[in-house]
């Protein structure tokens, strides 16, 4: 085949999107887009990185801070939570054998993430509404600095995104419960209970008697590490949805010609408050949604069962509580947050992550040896970056939550370079990264990648880049660089120029994942998956000829 | 109360330095790890469970390693200490600043003080969030806090080095905070004398 050939229909003519059911269609859609909002949010990284190293005029600095507050919300909300969406929205019925509740429920949160990501990405953009995610109050509502109307609009694109993971969220639980037409009566309060870790907790503290025969869970544990963060998800849109609306009042108030005291909050509280939903992203489902797919691509690159899947559950439930009670580690600079809130939750509960997500860490390796020799395929190098981006990021965050260091850490270039970026880059992106290409023969019915050497490129280029500009950000914070600030004069050129150039390696890694996906499905293949599937809607797989 | 001198002489680049060393030492280790698993786990003719006793200590490891960071940095750095017994400490000077329209309004300029000296600065806030943090002269931070608007905002510190420091804000307050910053305005002498 020629290039064109090939960049038209695809390697080898492999790709048939007539061939995909509808379920298969809707999980590519997700991750398409969020490939898409990835590039944004890369590109967005980029314009900064280079805007650290020279203020080009184009750019003002009221857009930079504008593209500061889209770029995590669209690395997040749109490129994140678009993949995880979509691929759960696949394995959780294609785990538990049975169809999705509801595809039209889908269809919904595909649609509102979609549209409401862009509504507040251009809204940044056009209007350059830069409040920050952190949303301290009352800078949302600082109607010196940000028109109204700016903010309505942003503040409504965030919560299309929440409706649509609420949705997501419904879907995914009435998925593990309900009964499909035409099956025997499910036990909904059994799956339930194992989805959420009861049956496991119940187990610890029961004694069995020696004869007596071990019970099953009655859903695998990928699906219970699923239904678990969707808790937490549940509950992140209900603060962040709920703060919209209070952000929101005031806009309305100040659109109709009269202000509103902005005094009657109080931004302490608001920040505890606030920091408790956030939280429970960053220390919440993200963590949970990475160890249970961690589990579950050990599984599937090894064909073998997860060992010690028993404790890996309860270290599920411990992460779930943990990510209610560790907030207050963003707090340890704030005077007024009482000490024992900074001790017991800033300090020693988010210490627990460590253990929590070491265990995680050391099943997915045990599982993973215990079957060697493995080939070092490209799902199994992804998950082993996962791993070690991971292993970078988290003791780096449990370094900045404590009292004594974070007086000198809080707020610098330390805490959005070694842990945020790490984290997401190479730990959540590699994991996601390595789900897409286990994934991709399954959700394409057997599409061909078409280049190995792409992929290992895009393997080191994301590793180094990744790590390189973690790093290089790190040591700028630790000379006193702060995040959220622009270096005007220059005092931190070097390792910004440095953390650019690690930053164009990411880039270059993304271009070569993307032509390596375009040339893999062609053209015709990527236009194909956005037309509608003449399957039936509840077929997961097509049937086999 | 106690006095300055239960303060140690431990200043902030010190910690920095020797948090550099560790997780740098650590990066180094994990990274080597994940890279001989890496090795060994396409190599092997006999596929075995990984023993308990590895397992084991990998999560007695790991907790004592959580717990005992925070008892090691408490009884090292010295503002630990400050910061959760704030009461037990008395100090021998306070600041009273204010920040609206980010500004700073301070009581003087220069801020004078002595080394050895305990200081509070007091800061607060009449509309949005801020950051109070004071500079060195290459840059490097000695500290900061939070400023947020109906809080008391208030940190006690030992100086123990010499220098004219520089204030900046150190948490975003919209684009119009950019420049929160006031340079050389602290000055603090060792030898007793206000430069």
């Amino acid at each position: 085949m020629t290039i064109t050939e090939t960049f038209l229909n695809g390697n080898e003519n492999a790709f048939k999107p007539k061939s995909l059911t509808p379920m298969q269609k809707l999980s590519l859609r997700f991750v398409i887009i969020g490939l898409v909002y990835y590039a944004f949010a890369a590109i967005e990284g980029m314009i900064m990185r280079i805007y650290q190293v020279e203020q080009v005029g184009v750019i003002s600095e009221e857009q930079y801070f504008g593209i500061l507050t889209a770029h995590p919300l669209v690395g997040i909300f749109g490129s994140t939570y678009m993949i995880v969406f979509g691929a759960f929205l696949f394995l959780v019925p294609f785990l538990m054998g049975k169809p999705l509740w509801s595809y039209k429920m889908a269809l919904y949160t595909f649609w509102l993430a979609t549209v409401g990501t862009f509504v507040f990405w251009f809204d940044g953009f056009i209007s350059h509404y830069a409040p920050l995610y952190t949303l301290y109050w009352p800078l949302p509502a600082d109607f010196d600095q940000f028109h109204p109307l700016s903010g309505a609009i942003f503040i409504v694109g965030i919560a299309m995104v929440m409706v649509g993971t609420g949705l997501f969220v419904i879907n995914i639980f009435k998925t593990i419960t309900y009964t499909p037409e035409g099956w025997d009566p499910q036990p909904a309060g059994k799956l339930l209970a194992s989805a959420l870790g009861l049956t496991a907790w119940t187990r610890v503290f029961k004694r069995r008697k020696k004869t007596e025969e071990k019970e099953e869970h009655a859903v695998s544990l990928p699906v219970a590490a699923i239904a678990r963060g969707s808790v937490d998800m549940a509950l992140n849109v209900i603060i962040i949805t709920g703060t919209g609306v209070l952000i929101l009042v005031y806009m309305v108030w100040e659109l109709f010609g009269s202000s509103l005291e902005t005094t009657a909050v109080d931004s302490l509280l608001y920040k505890n408050w606030f920091w408790w939903g956030l939280d429970l992203v960053a220390d919440g489902l993200v963590l949970i949604f990475v160890a249970g797919t961690w589990y579950l691509l050990a599984s599937l690159i090894t064909g073998k069962e997860v060992p010690m899947a028993n404790l890996a559950r309860l270290a599920l439930g411990v992460e779930l509580v943990v990510s209610w009670t560790v907030w207050s580690h963003h707090l340890l600079s704030d005077q007024s947050q009482p000490a024992m809130l900074k001790v017991a939750s800033g300090e020693m509960v988010t210490a627990f992550e460590l253990l929590t997500q070491g265990l995680a860490f050391f099943i997915t390796l045990a599982c993973l040896w215990s079957a060697r020799p493995l080939k070092m395929t490209n799902e199994l190098k992804f998950l082993l970056g996962g791993l070690l981006g991971f292993a970078l990021a988290v003791p780096a965050g449990i370094l900045q939550a404590d009292v004594g260091l974070n007086r000198v850490l809080h707020n610098t270039q330390w805490i959005v370079g070694p842990h945020v970026h790490v984290a997401i880059l190479i730990g959540l992106s590699m994991t996601l990264y390595s789900a897409i290409y286990l994934l991709l023969p399954i959700l394409t019915n057997g599409a061909k990648l078409y280049s190995q050497k792409l992929a290992t490129f895009h393997f080191w280029a994301h590793l180094i880049g990744g790590i390189g500009m973690g790093a290089f950000m790190g040591m700028a914070g630790l000379q006193g660089m702060l995040r959220r600030t622009i270096d005007v004069e220059g005092t931190f050129s070097e390792y910004m120029i440095l953390a650019a150039l690690s930053g164009a390696l990411l880039i270059a890694a993304l271009v070569a994942f993307l032509v390596n996906i375009v040339m893999t499905v062609g053209l015709k293949g990527a236009l194909g998956i956005f037309q509608r599937s003449e399957l039936d809607v509840k077929e997961l797989l097509p049937a086999a000829e | 109360m106690v006095g300055s001198a239960s303060l140690l002489a431990v200043e902030t680049n010190t910690v920095l330095w020797g948090q550099t060393l560790i997780y740098t030492a650590y990066v180094l280790v994990i990274t080597l790890l994940i890279g001989w698993f890496a090795i060994g786990v396409t190599k092997g003719s006999e596929a075995r469970p990984v023993p308990s006793w590895v397992f084991y200590s990998f999560v007695g490891f790991l907790a004592v390693v959580g717990v005992s960071l925070h008892i090691v940095t408490y009884n090292t750095i010295p503002w630990s200490e400050t910061e959760l017994h704030r009461g037990r400490f008395e100090p021998t000077q306070t600041f009273v600043i204010t920040v609206e329209d980010h500004e700073f309004a301070l009581p003087s300029e220069p801020m004078n003080i002595t080394c050895g000296e305990t200081v509070m600065f007091s800061v607060t806030s009449n509309d949005l969030t801020y950051g109070f943090g004071l500079f060195r002269p290459d840059h490097s931070m000695i500290m900061q806090m939070q400023v947020n608007p109906g809080s008391a905002n208030d940190i006690i510190w030992e100086f123990e080095e010499e220098g004219d420091l520089t204030i900046k804000s150190t948490e975003y307050s919209g684009p119009a905070g950019t420049n929160m910053t006031i340079p050389d305005v602290v000055h603090v002498t060792c030898d007793g004398s206000v430069s």
